[in-house]
């Protein structure tokens, strides 16, 4: 095995906040602008994608040894393809409802590039304890960064949150931030915040650095 | 060994593990379908009964008689509504098709004599969101209630004129052309042989 390649500890934590999937990468956008006008579908979403990528990811890795580097990303695609089948069954069997409201979305996440980057990367180079690791980091940052947009638009959208009123009756309920145009507003003001959080951490970086060099 | 043969082989010792796990997981998939269509099934059906009401105008969820139809051999699942007496209200029949992304599931709610359509409901889709979704609203499946079986219906740009006509949805004519042409068939195949039973009366549905 690779020496140079991340632990399973540095992939599960590097998938929570400094590769986070949504704010760092800009991965997975479809569903991250699609179905964030609420927390129930959005959770359903990172449910659905996390099942997909954790089960790739594994099925991925332990037959790594086999694969042909030409051919690689047709078995990717054909194992996420597949789970994504068994996702959308499911929830069509135990949560139609939500199942309708997803519609093609679920489908979609064949297409989620989160997913086959994670086999190319991680689960195609490294064993199966590292690749679960690195599923479940990405799963939870995608989960946070689906959560937190979701967060804003529903409760500035429309009161609630998770359907539960947390806003007083006279809210007026901010109807564009459940639109589509919420989505885009929503998720540019997120990820400007994150990277001039990201930035001002830098810059106190580099100054103790400096302050050390000085000293 | 033969040129072609060998050429097989070739193909074979590349694509061996391709072709395995599209067999391994084509398995698990049918299993999978196997096992969870009963209850999807019955969550379609428990939509259906909630949606009667809405297509067959005074229809009551209590008095609804399924039966199944004859249609070129097969035999075809519809839904009469009945008033408390047993009289037929209505039909509600379900008809699916291709649209434009995957296969369209509707349901057609029809006057006992199969002369008017009294209401349709998309019952599943997978059509392009924000374009061909908007099958699903209520203004577009209300510009069927009221139209007459006799003449088939087509699906216009810019505006329906005729009796026969109705206006599709902008940017979406394929799905809205779909929608039509599902009732247009349920309307054709079906017609004929619900109306035999709504004038025999009585339960031997």
């Amino acid at each position: 095995m690779n020496r140079d390649e991340p632990t399973a500890g540095e992939r599960f934590l590097n998938g929570i906040l400094p590769e986070n999937p949504v704010y760092r990468q800009l991965l997975g956008m479809c569903p991250t602008l699609a179905v964030t006008g609420a927390m129930k579908p959005a959770m359903t979403m990172v449910a659905a994608t996390a099942f997909v990528l954790i089960c790739a990811n594994l099925m991925v890795s332990s037959i790594r040894h086999l694969l042909k580097p030409h051919l690689r990303i047709l078995v990717f695609t054909l194992t996420i393809a597949t789970f994504v089948t068994i996702a959308d069954r499911f929830l069509a069997a135990y949560l139609y409802d939500m199942s309708k409201q997803l519609g093609p979305y679920v489908p979609l996440i064949i297409v989620n590039c989160l997913i086959i980057s994670r086999c190319e990367i991680c689960a195609s180079k490294q064993g199966l304890w590292e690749s679960f690791a690195d599923a479940v980091g990405m799963s939870l940052g995608f989960g946070l960064a689906l959560a937190s947009i979701a967060t804003v638009r529903e409760i500035l959208g429309s009161g609630t949150w998770f359907g539960l009123s947390v806003l007083p009756e006279s809210w007026p309920g901010w109807g564009v931030l459940v639109l589509p145009p919420g989505a885009f507003l929503t998720m540019g003001l997120l990820i400007a915040g994150v990277e001039w959080w990201g930035a001002r951490q830098r810059a106190v970086e580099k100054k103790s650095v400096r302050k050390a060099e000085a000293a | 060994m033969s040129p072609s043969n060998i050429g097989f082989m070739i193909y074979l010792k590349q694509a061996w593990l391709v072709i395995l796990l599209a067999l391994v997981y084509g398995a698990g998939l049918a299993g999978v379908q196997v096992g969870l269509s009963p209850r999807i099934e019955q969550n379609k059906k428990d939509e259906t009964y909630r949606v009667i009401p809405d297509l067959v105008p005074g229809a009551d969820a209590r008095w609804i008689e399924e039966t199944r139809v004859p249609v070129e051999g097969k035999e075809v699942l519809v839904y009469r509504a009945n008033t408390q007496a047993g009289d037929p209200m209505g039909w509600v029949v379900p008809a699916s098709g291709q649209g434009f992304a995957d296969k369209i599931e509707i349901l057609i709610g029809l006057d006992p004599e199969v002369h008017t359509i009294t209401g349709v409901y998309v019952l599943n889709q997978k059509e392009t969101p924000g374009l061909g979704d908007y099958i699903t609203g209520i203004d577009f499946t209300s510009r069927f209630a009221g139209k007459s079986t006799g003449e088939r219906l087509e699906a216009v740009r810019g505006g329906a004129v005729k009796d026969n006509q109705i206006d599709a949805i902008t940017g979406a004519t394929i799905s809205s052309n779909a929608v039509t042409s599902i009732v247009n068939m349920a309307v054709e195949t079906l017609g004929g042989a619900l109306r035999e039973r709504a004038s025999g009366k009585g339960k031997s549905g």
